[in-house]
């Protein structure tokens, strides 16, 4: 009980969120409107997915200084988790913005190709890109300890990557998507109505640490079978 | 001191192999040709914007080609006799020498038939020739290192290209976006960028120099 608060607190933050979220009032700006509130969902999924990709990143080097094979899982874990959170950040993100970016006299399915130029869409497909390369490159590998060395240094480069280009390029390029050129892609608290912060913040920690909860669990399934195939 | 002179050795002795066994380089350099004059052949006169798309996807082709031999070629055996006369570090930075050192004459030479053939939509004809250089350096960069993990993952070049490409993207577009400013004489070339491009290649030998230690030991 006393180490499961954490699991608690996120399930009580989400059925706040979806609570809160759907029925609270919000700010009614042209275009947007009621899809205002996919902003608890959408923004969620992308701090949960960079904070899994960062507890995988130093996963990673955790394993490099003491070759505990243990971290190896992990980082592989918090990788496929966070690849979840990712794709479900782009649903979200291709729902939200049918509703608002695409050309009303066109279909969203034709206009997709206009729309996926977007600098941060570009930077979130190449993030997707890179880990899906990561997951090929590890299981490519037979030989346990040099899977897991070498998926290492693999995580290690490719994050250190993927840093300018989701958090550096947004900024240079001109977008539709808010947040970018004027400050943070993500979060720019001067832009939120403090009303949708009260959910917002919860929000995303709530989804964080939902993220987090599935991981231990696959990471302790994988640890069994791990055990297992040694006896 | 010793590291440099390590450095230099192994330099000498990849450029001695390059010099003894040309099929490496003729290798490229046909393919070089090869791809240009097939896309001369599709595309007689493309626009500006075309030409610097296809520019830079033939650069990135290759740097694949010339980039991918460089730790494959180094058997098992020879791998633990450098091991015993060098360090890590001293064995990859040679490799990224010469790789940059092969990726910058490639980049020329496909400049030079880039606009034989394609015609030369350049306006600011330095500034661009310095952004090749620029550009074929990063892409040599990166994909010596892809190419030490392809070839510890005893796989062949086609995952260079699995893992190379998405981590490349963020270049390629600064790159672009760099190289239309300088077919355009009212576009300047925002110098942030090229610092920004600058900064990112300095990551990456630095990253090299951390990580290939790890990879090297078997």
């Amino acid at each position: 009980m006393r180490r499961s608060w954490w699991k608690i607190a996120s399930a009580l933050l989400l059925i706040y969120t979806f609570v809160c979220g759907l029925l609270l009032d919000v700010p009614h700006l042209p275009a947007l409107e009621e899809t205002i509130r996919n902003l608890y969902f959408h923004v969620g999924m992308w701090f949960c997915m960079m904070t899994l990709f960062i507890i995988s990143l130093v996963n990673s080097i955790r394993y490099l200084r003491n070759f505990n094979l243990k971290y190896d899982i992990y980082a592989r874990q918090y990788a496929t988790v966070g690849i979840i959170f990712g794709l479900l950040g782009y649903f979200t993100g291709a729902i939200w913005m049918s509703y608002t970016w695409a050309d009303p006299n066109n279909p969203s399915f034709q206009s997709f190709s206009a729309v996926a130029r977007e600098p941060k869409l570009i930077g979130t497909a190449i993030a997707l890109l890179i880990y899906f390369a990561y997951l090929i490159l590890r299981d490519s590998i037979t030989d346990i300890d040099k899977r897991a060395r070498i998926s290492a240094v693999y995580n290690i480069f490719a994050f250190a990557m993927l840093f300018p280009t989701i958090w550096i390029v947004p900024r240079l390029l001109p977008s539709l998507h808010p947040g970018g050129q004027s400050g943070n892609p993500a979060l720019d608290t001067r832009d939120i109505d403090p009303r949708m912060l009260m959910v917002f913040y919860p929000a995303v920690v709530g989804w964080t640490l939902l993220g987090v909860w599935i991981t231990t669990l696959k990471i302790r399934i994988n640890i069994l079978k791990e055990k297992k195939m040694m006896q | 001191m010793r590291s440099l002179n390590h450095i230099y050795t192994l330099l000498k002795k990849d450029l001695l192999l390059e010099l003894r066994q040309q099929y490496n380089f003729y290798g490229v350099l046909l393919y070089i040709v090869a791809t240009t004059f097939v896309l001369y052949l599709a595309i007689e006169e493309p626009e500006p914007k075309v030409w610097n798309g296809l520019f830079w996807i033939i650069q990135l082709f290759i740097c694949i080609n010339a980039v991918a031999k460089s730790f494959l070629q180094e058997s098992r055996h020879r791998m633990l006799y450098f091991y015993s006369i060098a360090g890590p570090r001293d064995f990859v930075l040679s490799k990224l020498l010469f790789n940059s050192l092969l990726m910058l004459i490639m980049s020329l030479l496909s400049l030079v038939l880039f606009i034989l053939f394609l015609r030369n939509p350049i306006q600011k004809t330095g500034a661009f020739i310095g952004l090749v250089l620029l550009g074929g350096w990063s892409l040599s960069l990166v994909f010596t290192f892809l190419a030490a993990i392809a070839a510890k993952a005893q796989q062949n070049a086609a995952i260079m290209a699995i893992l190379g490409f998405p981590l490349i993207i963020p270049q390629l577009l600064l790159l672009m976006r760099l190289s239309n400013a300088a077919f355009d004489p009212s576009l300047a070339i925002p110098a942030d960028t090229i610092l920004l491009l600058i900064a990112l290649d300095l990551m990456v030998i630095l990253l090299a120099v951390i990580l290939f230690p790890f990879l090297w030991k078997d």
